[in-house]
């Protein structure tokens, strides 16, 4: 038998000094059918460049499944498998598990191997979450669970999910002559839950691929901090949006000015603002009002001025008072108008 | 110093021991090397998962032993698992099997070798814990191997053969061992146990080859289909369901060679058949019952035998068909129940009523409902429905399903 092992072997992934310094191979190719500007597929290039080729990938059912693996032709040029919708925290799980046991006894050669399983917003922040949550508890297997948001169920045509916005225009969410907000619940935390409520977990960030080197150099820390880890990333998505694909970026940029989508990651239990976010939270730059991310997209077309003061306060009222149960001293360090670290 | 006497290792042997029917799968798991094992509570399958639990904090059982948050999630770790080269094991009852539904079905179409127990239980509601065969049943059509096993003994046994089955190249499907709510689950009986050696003999280590997802083989698993390929993969699928049938003989053929325990026809056993006029046929625990009903019935000079149905899937059509057409008349003990199917009768009456259809001979066949939910199926009962197959094999009007032993 070979000799034991606590764990399958970290790789040594060192953040990557800036854009010149991105490696040119990519292990996410040709041969996908996504939209025309769709974040989530660069999403996908940028995490599997970062974790490189001795990598494999678990997909959920969800656009990034559908739309990039047609049978008899892939994006993929690692090793990639199907997962059902709800399970990217069992996929990765099991995956690691086997590599795990098959190495432990000598059955596979020793190595690391980067796990990555990813989920779409409705796969993991609805039906998915008990088997992330699950999946985050077990501490001794190293793999990562990404969730791209694009804040729809995109594939099966754009309904709402547990992540999408208040108001939005979704297929099961439209605007209507006796209601004109069908959908008037608040998107849920879902970094912020599972940072919370995963003490074990080492790692946990928030991403957008408008920051590419950003968010490439979350996906290696997460791979080479050991144990599962979790990426939420926001994808701005032109279909279900609504808006001219060449904005996806700009879009992406605009979630993170206008404080929707702060930029965190916690490690070892504790609170990182980073690029923008931390600008903002340090009083370097300020946070623009959400009107200038909203009136640039088709699914909030039917707002109001009272609905854009509604989201106005309730994003406010993040930056003013929220705070992560038992992590993250978020509301006073940034009423002090200084980030944590 | 005190010299140790040196003592040679003795020949290896079997052993006896007096385990139940979960246990025996759990030694199974240690016996088969098994790297990735799932457990989620549901009785009364999770005796073999607490029986499992055991080996592995022993440190006699060397593997990966993950409690999952759900049966959904139990079966999808080892669904990856297995595609990532693990020999794994899971299971689960009643409606627990039923919440892994999805994972189950994707298991077979993507040729996911992983065998699985089902403790056959009821399913809810009302909740119930005994003994029902639905639950098992369920994935029928979806390219499962599924077997019913009656001693602990057939379980151990058959939790090997089933790994080698479902392992094999030719194969590469799931496959599930029913073990009867109870009365085998929880039963304890005196168990051969071999020594691994043997086991090593007989069950080659999981080789997934070109299907490995590994970064040396950077393969796409499960890419998306449509109209334009289903047809062919599932035929595909079909034809690894075909093959089975010969892997499974070559399987128990090695098995006789190296164990010295033989099954004789692999897929159903015989009892008293060879004068008898009429027989019952039935899968399970249902065969204690059944047999010390036959011999009493023999000794007032009724020719009456029994079939003891192993395996449900691959089914043996031909074989099947062949034994049954030496009968006079026959009868299906359903411990299952199929809503509005032909006939009103159960899911395994319907199937032998299939396998009979183009039998140059076609005895007559009713149909049984019985011991439903785990109620006992009685001697009495058994001679009951004796009498209804003689009436049929006489030629009297008979109807084609009786519920036996349900209050009126
Ligand atoms: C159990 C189950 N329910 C429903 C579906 C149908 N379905 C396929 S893709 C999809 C949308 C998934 O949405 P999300 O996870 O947000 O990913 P996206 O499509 O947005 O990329 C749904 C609901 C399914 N495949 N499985
Ligand atoms: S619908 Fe949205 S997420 Fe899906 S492929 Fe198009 S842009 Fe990407």
């Amino acid at each position: 038998m070979a000799e034991a092992i606590a764990t399958t072997p970290l790789p040594t992934l060192e953040p990557f000094k800036g854009v010149k310094k991105v490696p040119l191979g990519e292990y996410f190719t040709s041969g996908h059918r996504t939209c025309q500007g769709c974040e989530s597929a660069l999403v996908m290039r940028l995490m599997v460049k970062a974790a490189g080729p001795r990598t494999i990938v678990l997909g959920s059912t969800g656009c990034m499944y559908v739309a990039n693996t047609t049978y008899y032709s892939t994006s993929w040029v690692v090793p990639w498998m199907h997962t059902q919708l709800g399970s990217s925290g069992s996929a990765g799980l099991g995956t690691a598990a086997a590599l795990r046991a098959l190495m432990r006894k000598g059955k596979l050669p020793t190595e690391p191997i980067n796990v990555i399983a990813f989920c779409g917003d409705g796969g993991g922040a609805d039906m998915g979450l008990s088997a992330i949550s699950a999946a985050l508890t077990h501490t001794e297997y190293n793999f990562l669970i990404l969730l791209y948001d694009n804040e729809s169920y995109a594939n099966t045509d754009i309904q709402l999910s547990g992540l999408t916005p208040y108001g939005a225009h979704t297929t099961f969410s439209p605007p209507g002559t006796a209601k004109r907000i069908l959908h008037q619940r608040w998107k849920k935390n879902v970094a912020g839950m599972l940072a919370a409520g995963h003490p074990s977990c080492r790692y946990v960030a928030t991403v957008c691929a408008s920051y590419a080197v950003e968010m490439m150099n979350r996906v290696r820390k997460a791979l080479s901090i050991g144990g599962p880890t979790f990426i939420h990333s926001l994808d701005p998505c032109p279909k279900g949006w609504d808006y001219d694909p060449m904005l996806s970026h700009e879009l992406g940029e605009l979630a993170v000015e206008c404080g929707i989508w702060p930029l965190y990651e916690v490690e070892d239990h504790k609170l990182k603002l980073y690029g923008r976010t931390k600008g903002i939270a340090q009083g370097r730059s300020k946070r623009r009002p959400v009107r200038d991310y909203l009136v640039r997209q088709g699914r909030f077309a039917h707002f109001t001025d009272d609905d854009i003061d509604y989201f106005q306060a309730k994003v406010d009222e993040m930056w003013e008072r929220w705070i992560i149960p038992g992590v993250i001293p978020f509301a006073s360090e940034i009423t002090n108008g200084r980030s944590p670290d | 110093m005190a010299k140790v006497a040196q003592r040679s290792e003795p020949a290896e042997t079997e052993r006896e021991e007096l385990i139940s029917g979960s246990e025996a799968i759990a030694v199974a798991c240690k016996l088969a090397d098994v790297d990735v094992i799932t457990a989620y509570p549901i009785r009364p399958y999770d005796t073999v998962m607490q029986y499992v639990a055991r080996l592995v904090a022993n440190g006699e059982l060397d593997c990966e032993y993950i409690v999952a948050e759900s049966e959904h999630s139990q079966f999808e770790i080892v669904k990856h698992a297995s595609a990532a080269g693990a020999r794994v094991f899971c299971g689960s009852s009643g409606v627990g099997w039923m919440y892994a539904f999805e994972a189950l079905t994707v298991t077979p179409a993507l040729r996911i070798p992983l065998v699985a127990m089902v403790g056959n239980r009821a399913l809810d509601d009302p909740g119930a814990f005994g003994v029902e065969h639905n639950d098992a049943l369920a994935v029928r059509d979806l390219g499962w191997l599924l077997v019913w096993v009656d001693t602990a003994q057939e379980a151990l046994d058959t939790a090997l053969i089933a790994w080698r089955v479902a392992e094999d190249r030719r194969v590469f499907l799931p496959c599930a061992i029913g073990c009867d709510g109870a009365f085998l689950t929880h039963s304890q009986s005196i168990v051969r146990v071999p020594p691994s050696s043997w086991v090593r003999q007989f069950l080659p280590p999981y080789n997934r080859g070109d299907l490995l997802l590994h970064p040396d083989n950077p393969i796409t698993v499960a890419p998306q289909v449509n109209e334009d390929w289903l047809m062919e993969l599932r035929k595909h699928n079909d034809e690894a369901m075909t093959r089975a049938r010969q892997v499974l003989r070559e399987a128990y053929t090695d098995f006789e060679r190296i164990f010295g325990r033989t099954y004789g026809n692999p897929f159903f056993e015989e009892y008293q058949t060879e004068d008898a006029e009429v027989v019952l046929v039935g899968m399970g625990t249902l065969s204690m019952p059944v047999k010390v009903a036959v011999r009493q019935m023999r000794q007032q000079g009724l020719q009456v035998g029994f079939v003891r149905l192993r395996w449900f899937r691959p089914f043996p059509t031909q074989e099947l068909a062949a034994t049954l057409s030496r009968f006079r008349a026959v009868g299906v003990i359903d411990r299952d129940y199929s809503f509005g199917s032909p006939h009103s009768s159960g899911v395994l009456a319907n199937e032998i009523r299939a396998a009979l259809y183009s039998a140059p001979a076609r005895p007559p066949l009713v149909a049984f409902i019985c011991g439903l939910g785990g109620r006992e199926v009685t001697v009495p009962n058994v001679r009951e429905m004796t009498e209804l197959v003689r009436r049929a094999a006489a030629g009297e009007p008979v109807e084609s399903t009786y519920w036996i032993g349900i209050r009126q």
